[in-house]
C-alpha cells in the first residue's frame, strides 16, 4: 500500500540534488559568459600588469572551465560566495543581512493574498456566472496584466501622496533605526520581542503598501485557482446528497466542498509563496525596501556580478524549496495520493 | 445574389460530409472561428491585438511628432489639444512615444515567440518520442530552467552579456522555453503509441518524418493557446527587464524604460509614468482575453 507512495517520494528527494547541482551549475556559467573582466573589476583597470596576473591566478581564472566549477563548487560548500565589489562584505553576509526583510515582506503578502483570494473564489464559484462573478473575473485578469511596478507607483500616489494614510518608502521610520535588536531579522517580529511597541507600529505600517501590491498579484493567482477547484468540486454527487438532506448551503460549500480542495490550496498556496519572490524583487525597488531583491537590483546595475550571482541561487535555492514543499504537502496531506 | 453565395459557401463549409481533405479542413476552421466569435471578450481581445499591432507598424504614420525630439521649454506638459497624452520630462510627445514603443514592446514579443515555440516544441516532442535516457537527460535540463524564478534568471543572464533589448530577447528565450516542452512532450507521450503513428513507422517512415509529420501538428494546438497566454506575460517581463535597466536603454521609447525614467514624477506629473502603464496592462490584457477564448475552442480540456 505504502509502497508506491514512497517511491514517489524517494524518486522526489532523489531529483532535487540533480535539479540543485544544474542550479549551480547555470549560474556559475552565467557568471563566465560575462564580458567584464572579473579582475579589472577587483584591481581597476589601472593596476601593473603582474598585479592583474597574480590576482588572476589567485582566482583561478587560468584553470580550465571545468577545473573552476570545481573549485566554485568547493568555496560554495563552505559557505563562501566570494566578496561584494560593492558593499565590500562576503555576499554570504549580505544575504543574512538582507533576506529576512524579504521574508517579511513575502509572508506579509501571501497572509493578505489567502485572506482575500481564496474566499473570493469561493463566492465566484458559488454565484457562478453571476454579476460578482464577473466583477471578481475582471479583479482577477488585471492580476494577471498589470506590470507590478506600475500598480506600486500607483498606490505610492494615491496612499501616500494623496490620501496621506500610508508611510512612505522604506522599510521603518530612520527615527526607529536600530532600535530593537536583530534577533530574526523580521523587524515586526524583532520589535514584538523587545516589547517596543511604537517600533511595531511603525514597522507594520510600513510593511502593509508593499505587501499589499504584492499580494494582489498572489491574490488573483489564488482567486482563479479556488475558483476552478470549487467549481469542480460542487459538481460532484456527494455535494447533491448533501443538499438532498438538507444540510444548510454554508455547511455545504465550507465543510463539504471546501473542505475536500484544501489541500490542493496548500499546495496551491507554496507555489505562489515561490511566485512571490520574482514580484517582490520589483516591489522592493519601487518602495526602497532593504531586502534581497533591492539587493540584487543594485548589483545588477553596478555589474557587481558575485552579488548578482549569489542573490540569484539563493532565490533559485528557495524557488526550489517551496516547490518540493509544495509537492511534499500534496503528497503527506491527500489520501486520494497515497 | 451574393446572399445565395454567402449561404452555398456556408452550406460547403459545414457539410456533414465533405468531399475532399480540403473542404473538411476549412469546415472544421470554420466552426472553430464561430465559436470564438461568439466569445465577445475574445473578440474584444483580438481587435486590440490587432489595433496594436497595426498602431505600432503605423508609428511612423501615425505618430505627430518625432519620438526623440526634445522641446524643454514645454516638459512635463498636461494632456491638451497639441499634444494628446502630454509632453515627458524633456518635452517629448508621450502620444508618439508610445507608438514607438509598441514597436519594441511588440517586436521583443514576436522575437521571442518566434524563437521559443520551435525550440520547445522540438525538445518536447524528442524527449517524448524517443524516451528513455534521453527523454530523463533533457526533461531534468528543463526543470533545473523551471527551478528559477524567470525574471531573476532573464535579469542575471542580462546583467552577465550586456544590458539591451537583444540580450533581453534571448534571456526571456533562455527562461520560457521549459513549459513549451513539457507540454510539448506530454501531447507526444499521448500520441506515440497510437495505432496511426505505428502505421506510418509500418511504411518505413524515419524518426525525423514521424516527429515533423505527424507529432508536431497534433501539439499545435495547445501550443498556439500556450503562446497567445505566455505572450501577456513575455510583455511583463520585458516591461520589468526595461524599468529595472536591463531591457531597452533609454532613449528608446520602451514602455518600461519610459515608466523607469518617469517615475519620479508620480507625484507631481502623474500621467507621465502612468500612460505607458496603461498601454502595457492594455496590450498584456488584450493577449490575455485573446489565449482565453482560444483556449475555450482550441483546447477545451485545458479549461
Amino acid at each position: 500500500m505504502a509502497t508506491p507512495r514512497l517511491k514517489a517520494l524517494a524518486a522526489t528527494a532523489a531529483s532535487v540534488p540533480i535539479t540543485l547541482f544544474g542550479l549551480v551549475l547555470v549560474t556559475f556559467l552565467i557568471g563566465r559568459v560575462m564580458p567584464i573582466d572579473p579582475v579589472l573589476a577587483i584591481v581597476g583597470d589601472r593596476a601593473p600588469a603582474d598585479v592583474v596576473a597574480q590576482v588572476r591566478l589567485e582566482l583561478g581564472l587560468d584553470e580550465p572551465l571545468y577545473v573552476q566549477f570545481w573549485i566554485y563548487l568547493g568555496k560554495l560548500v563552505q559557505g563562501d560566495l566570494g566578496r561584494s565589489v560593492m558593499t565590500s562584505h562576503t555576499v554570504v553576509d549580505d544575504i543574512i543581512r538582507f533576506f529576512p526583510a524579504t521574508m517579511e515582506l513575502a509572508t506579509a503578502a501571501i497572509i493578505i493574498a489567502a485572506l482575500l483570494g481564496i474566499p473570493i473564489g469561493v463566492l465566484a464559484a458559488v454565484k457562478q456566472g453571476s454579476r460578482i462573478d464577473h466583477v471578481i473575473r475582471v479583479i482577477t485578469l488585471a492580476g494577471h496584466s498589470l506590470p507590478i511596478f506600475v500598480l506600486a507607483l500607483i498606490s505610492l500616489l494615491v496612499f501616500y501622496a494623496t490620501l496621506e494614510i500610508a508611510p512612505g518608502p522604506g522599510r521603518q521610520n530612520i527615527l526607529f533605526d536600530d532600535m530593537v535588536p536583530t534577533i530574526t531579522g523580521l523587524l515586526t517580529v524583532d520589535s514584538l520581542i523587545a516589547g517596543e511597541w511604537e517600533v511595531f507600529w511603525d514597522a507594520l505600517a510600513h510593511l502593509v503598501q508593499p505587501a499589499g501590491v504584492l499580494a494582489y498579484f498572489s491574490m488573483a493567482y489564488l482567486a482563479r485557482m479556488t475558483r476552478a477547484f470549487m467549481l469542480d468540486t460542487l459538481k460532484g454527487e456527494f455535494i447533491i446528497t448533501a443538499r438532498a438532506k438538507g444540510l444548510s448551503p454554508a455547511r455545504v460549500i465550507w465543510k463539504h466542498a471546501f473542505g475536500n480542495i484544501a489541500v490542493r490550496l496548500i499546495t496551491i498556496l507554496a507555489l505562489a509563496y515561490a511566485g512571490l519572490l520574482e514580484g517582490a524583487v520589483i516591489t522592493e525597488t519601487v518602495f526602497s525596501w532593504p531586502g534581497l531583491g533591492q539587493y540584487l537590483t543594485i548589483s545588477l546595475l553596478n555589474a557587481d556580478m558575485n552579488a548578482v550571482l549569489g542573490a540569484t541561487l539563493v532565490v533559485g535555492v528557495t524557488y526550489l524549496a517551496f516547490n518540493l514543499l509544495a509537492d511534499l504537502l500534496y503528497r503527506l496531506l491527500d489520501p486520494r495520493v497515497r | 445574389m451574393s446572399g445565395a453565395t454567402a449561404q452555398t459557401w456556408r452550406d460547403w463549409l459545414l457539410t456533414d460530409t465533405p468531399s475532399s481533405r480540403r473542404q473538411a479542413a476549412w469546415g472544421r476552421r470554420y466552426r472553430l472561428w464561430r465559436d470564438f466569435t461568439a466569445n465577445r471578450l475574445a473578440m474584444g481581445g483580438l481587435v486590440v491585438v490587432v489595433v496594436l499591432m497595426l498602431a505600432s507598424m503605423l508609428a511612423p504614420v501615425l505618430a505627430p511628432y518625432d519620438p526623440g525630439i526634445q522641446n524643454l521649454a514645454n516638459r512635463l506638459a498636461r494632456p491638451s489639444a497639441a499634444h494628446w497624452l502630454g509632453t515627458d520630462e524633456l518635452g517629448r510627445d508621450i502620444l508618439s512615444r508610445i507608438l514607438f514603443g509598441g514597436q519594441v514592446t511588440l517586436g521583443m514579443v514576436v522575437a521571442v515567440v518566434i524563437m521559443v515555440a520551435p525550440l520547445g516544441l522540438a525538445i518536447g516532442c524528442i524527449a517524448g518520442y524517443f524516451g528513455g535516457t534521453l527523454d530523463r537527460v533533457l526533461m531534468r535540463v528543463t526543470d533545473v530552467f523551471l527551478s528559477f524564478p524567470r525574471l531573476i534568471l532573464a535579469l542575471a543572464f542580462v546583467a552577465a552579456i550586456k544590458p539591451g533589448v537583444t540580450s533581453a530577447v534571448f534571456a526571456i528565450v533562455l527562461t520560457a522555453w521549459p513549459p513549451y516542452a513539457r507540454l510539448a512532450r506530454a501531447e507526444t507521450l499521448t500520441v506515440r503509441g497510437t495505432d496511426y503513428i505505428a502505421a506510418v513507422r509500418l511504411t518505413g517512415a524515419s524518426s525525423f518524418r514521424i516527429i515533423l509529420r505527424h507529432i508536431v501538428p497534433m501539439c499545435i494546438g495547445s501550443l498556439v493557446v500556450r503562446v497567445t497566454l505566455d505572450m501577456s506575460s513575455i510583455i511583463l517581463t520585458a516591461a520589468s527587464l526595461g524599468f529595472l535597466g536591463m531591457g531597452a536603454q533609454p532613449p528608446s521609447p520602451e514602455w518600461g524604460a519610459m515608466i523607469a525614467t518617469a517615475r519620479r514624477f508620480i507625484l507631481d506629473q502623474w500621467w507621465v509614468p502612468t500612460i505607458p502603464g496603461i498601454a502595457i496592462f492594455v496590450a498584456s490584457l488584450a493577449f490575455n482575453l485573446l489565449g482565453d477564448g482560444l483556449r475555450d475552442v482550441l483546447d477545451p480540456k485545458q479549461r
